[in-house]
């Protein structure tokens, strides 16, 4: 295989030098690389948002920032982390590996994968600019609730726009995804072959496609109740403020698994290559991944049982959430049956991987503690929820991230990472993280509310451990950006292969792969080897 | 083959866009369905209006007592003081009740507000009809004048009897040009 494809790299680079190679490129693996890059800056972005917030709540009182500051920095860390991090993320994910996967020459539509990377800078301009106006950012919480969010000032335009600009960008990549699957596989790779990456991807993708159009139609109502007379919100004119919590919502919970239905598939990918034994349950995985995708649009109430509904409606949302469990059983269940008498080794991807299983399972569990409506009344808007979706954003979601970089970094640069250096980075991230959230759940069912810069005194010890496990969470991954830096300047080279149990089309090429792989389709064997 | 994979992209794509702009449109859809829901269910409280002639067929079932309370807030920085004369009233289903409140504008200039209507709980919303009501149309009150205003209401004979108090309550917004023609097409539809 790097015979040919060294053959089609030698008339293959026709990209122009310096900057303009990076504006204007259509390359799948270089706006993949664009993509992951950004999201880490964004992940720096956010993290350093995140330290404002654990400094100021290190001890009770209000110490170093002012109360609109702290409000606006808990609204842009979400908004950057959600939108800026682990979403482009899984887009420059998906740019470099999947048309790699599935042994396709590059993305269906290059010239729109290259705008809809270079919209996000603009947006993230638009948002973080507010942080300078005069009135500061946006401090009404990301979920933008009327009527709070229609007190936003100069920065309530900037808002809806950026909100605007990153739905076109996402929808616009996962358009791309769909038709580089549905159009592009290599002859020989049928559905039911492809790397349930790819699976998690195209689900995530109509997830996308779904639920973005009606996240922009919300805030849009937003803009025109503010600024063109209409009531869709307001009381005084008719409206409902309880209306923008469905609409939210309908769009919300679908988000929440377009964040975490790619991490599946990285998983699914990293645990068998280290158990070095196929995936347990193929085809249950894919199922489960479609029925989570499907129950995620049915459910939305769940984040507003406190709003008033009849009772009908909270058993109802109820019933639905919780049901959601059994899908994602199947996949854990699935994961762990992988590993059950396998050969295992652990280097840093598969530690990841591990940690993912057992720490996204005590988030999937403190779900469904908030998903039992009775009880939600107690956890509702309290620093449970707050630890409950850390665990399945940052220990699930950024982890798998984390696990993905590791795996695939030897592919894309083609030199070895630093294994020392990643097995402390590992181990750091992994203690200092649970000592970041586990206790914000004591925190939560003691009634602590979120998103408040001061707190009563019963609360100071287990916020001063949260945010001490925050700083050297934080610090820590300082060493994640070394690992990668060093990787990418050098060090020992990697094999075509790089991992002993590695399997699916992506191995069979060099490292790093050529500029322009699978030019000519590849050998329907090597699809029939893959480990899936 | 090149124009085959174009023709089955463009295919591909025309399709997914038309995708999202039918969800667009259906967040926009939500905001009407939403208002049937609540209509059927009564979920937000919204209360019915009826004739007077209406109100009169209904029979009074004497045998049964229901408690209506009252309940007024005005929206923030609304100038206005806004009161019931009464807290609560003894009614039988059926019977014609009125009641007073009274509004008086603080400030030194003339305020327009539209008041919004809540009954809680919301299962009896379907149950709780008025004649008359301030919340029908904006009330424009001049600098210091204090105003006494009517709510006449009927309860439904056919009111769950496990509901055996109602409350309704009511708050002042500030009415402007643009938000007041909408309340008053919701007045008509509603209210």
């Amino acid at each position: 295989m790097s015979e040919a494809a060294a053959h089609h790299d030698d008339h293959g680079h026709h990209y122009n030098g310096g900057i303009s190679r990076w504006l204007t490129t259509t390359n799948h693996k270089d706006i993949g690389t664009m993509y992951l890059v950004f999201s880490l800056v964004m992940f720096f972005i956010g993290g350093a948002m995140a330290m404002i917030i654990r400094l100021e709540l290190f001890k009770p009182g209000l110490q170093f920032v002012d109360p609109q500051l702290f409000n606006s920095m808990t609204t842009l860390h979400a908004l950057v982390m959600i939108f800026g991090a682990v979403m482009p993320a899984w887009t420059g994910f998906a740019n470099w590996m999947i048309p790699m996967m599935i042994g396709a020459p590059d993305m269906a539509l290059p010239r729109l994968n290259n705008w809809s990377f270079w919209i996000l800078p603009f947006a993230f301009t638009l948002l973080l600019s507010t942080l300078f106006m005069p009135g500061g950012g946006p401090a009404g919480g990301w979920t933008m609730l009327p009527p709070l969010v229609l007190q936003t000032g100069m920065a309530f335009p900037f808002l809806i726009f950026a909100v605007h600009f990153l739905g076109a960008s996402s929808i616009a990549g996962a358009i791309n995804v769909v038709a580089t699957v549905f159009n592009l596989r290599a002859p020989g790779m049928t559905l039911m072959k492809l790397p349930l990456f790819v699976w998690t991807w195209i689900i995530t993708a109509f997830l996308l496609i779904a639920s973005m159009p009606v996240l922009a139609g919300a805030v849009t109502m937003l803009l025109t109740d503010k600024y063109f007379g209409t009531s869709f919100f307001s009381a005084a004119g008719g409206g409902d403020p309880v209306l923008f919590q469905h609409i939210f919502w309908f769009f919300g919970h679908p988000e929440v698994y377009i964040l975490i239905l790619p991490a599946f598939g990285i998983v699914s990918a990293i645990i068998p290559t280290f158990a070095r034994k196929p995936l347990f349950g193929y085809s249950s995985m894919v199922y489960a991944a479609g029925a989570i995708a499907f129950l995620s649009f049915i459910v939305w109430a769940h984040h507003m049982f406190t709003v008033g509904m009849p009772l009908a409606g909270e058993l109802f949302f109820m019933y639905a959430t919780v049901l959601i469990a059994v899908p994602t059983g199947v996949k854990v269940f699935n994961w762990v049956a992988t590993m059950w008498q396998s050969s295992m080794t652990f280097e840093t991807p598969m530690l990841f991987a591990i940690a993912f299983v057992v720490l996204f399972t005590i988030g999937g569990f403190s779900g469904l503690m908030l998903g039992v409506t009775p009880v939600d009344f107690q956890y509702h808007d309290t620093y449970f929820v707050v630890a409950h979706f850390h665990y399945v954003l940052v220990t699930g979601a950024v982890f798998a991230l984390m696990a993905g970089t590791y795996f695939w970094l030897p592919k894309w640069t083609g030199h070895m990472y630093d294994e020392t250096l990643g097995k402390w980075h590992f181990w750091i991230s992994t203690i200092s993280v649970n000592v970041l959230f586990f206790p914000q759940h004591f925190l939560g069912l003691a009634g602590m509310p979120r998103r408040i810069p001061d707190y009563a005194v019963q609360f100071a010890d287990w916020n001063m451990v949260s945010s001490i496990g925050g700083f050297v969470f934080g610090l820590s991954q300082f060493m994640f950006v070394i690992v990668i830096v060093k990787c990418v300047r050098g060090g020992a080279k990697a094999t075509d292969r790089v991992w002993e149990g590695a399997r699916g089309l992506e191995w069979t090429l060099s490292s790093p792969p050529p500029y322009h792989s699978f030019a000519t389709p590849p050998e329907p064997a090597t699809i029939d080897g893959g480990y899936r | 083959m090149k124009s085959t994979l174009h023709f089955a992209n463009r295919r591909l794509i025309s399709r997914l866009l038309l995708l999202v702009l039918v969800m667009f449109g259906f967040g926009y859809a939500l905001v009407p369905l939403y208002r049937v829901f609540c209509d059927v269910t009564g979920l937000n409280g919204k209360t019915g209006r009826i004739s007077a002639a209406t109100a009169a067929e209904i029979k009074v079932d004497q045998a049964r007592v229901v408690k209506v309370e009252f309940l007024t807030s005005v929206n923030a920085g609304f100038p206005w003081t806004f009161k019931p004369l009464i807290t609560h009233v003894d009614v039988h289903p059926g019977a014609e009740t009125l009641v007073m409140f009274e509004a008086t504008n603080a400030s030194n200039a003339a305020v327009a507000g539209q008041a919004v209507p809540s009954l809680a709980p919301s299962a009896a919303a379907r149950f709780f009809s008025k004649t008359e009501c301030f919340c029908f149309t904006q009330q424009t009150l001049a600098a210091g004048e204090t105003k006494q205003m009517p709510v006449r209401f009927v309860v439904n004979p056919k009111l769950p009897p496990k509901i055996m108090t109602l409350t309704l309550s009511y708050t002042f917004f500030r009415a402007t040009a643009r938000a007041s023609a909408n309340a008053v097409a919701s007045v008509d539809l509603k209210i």
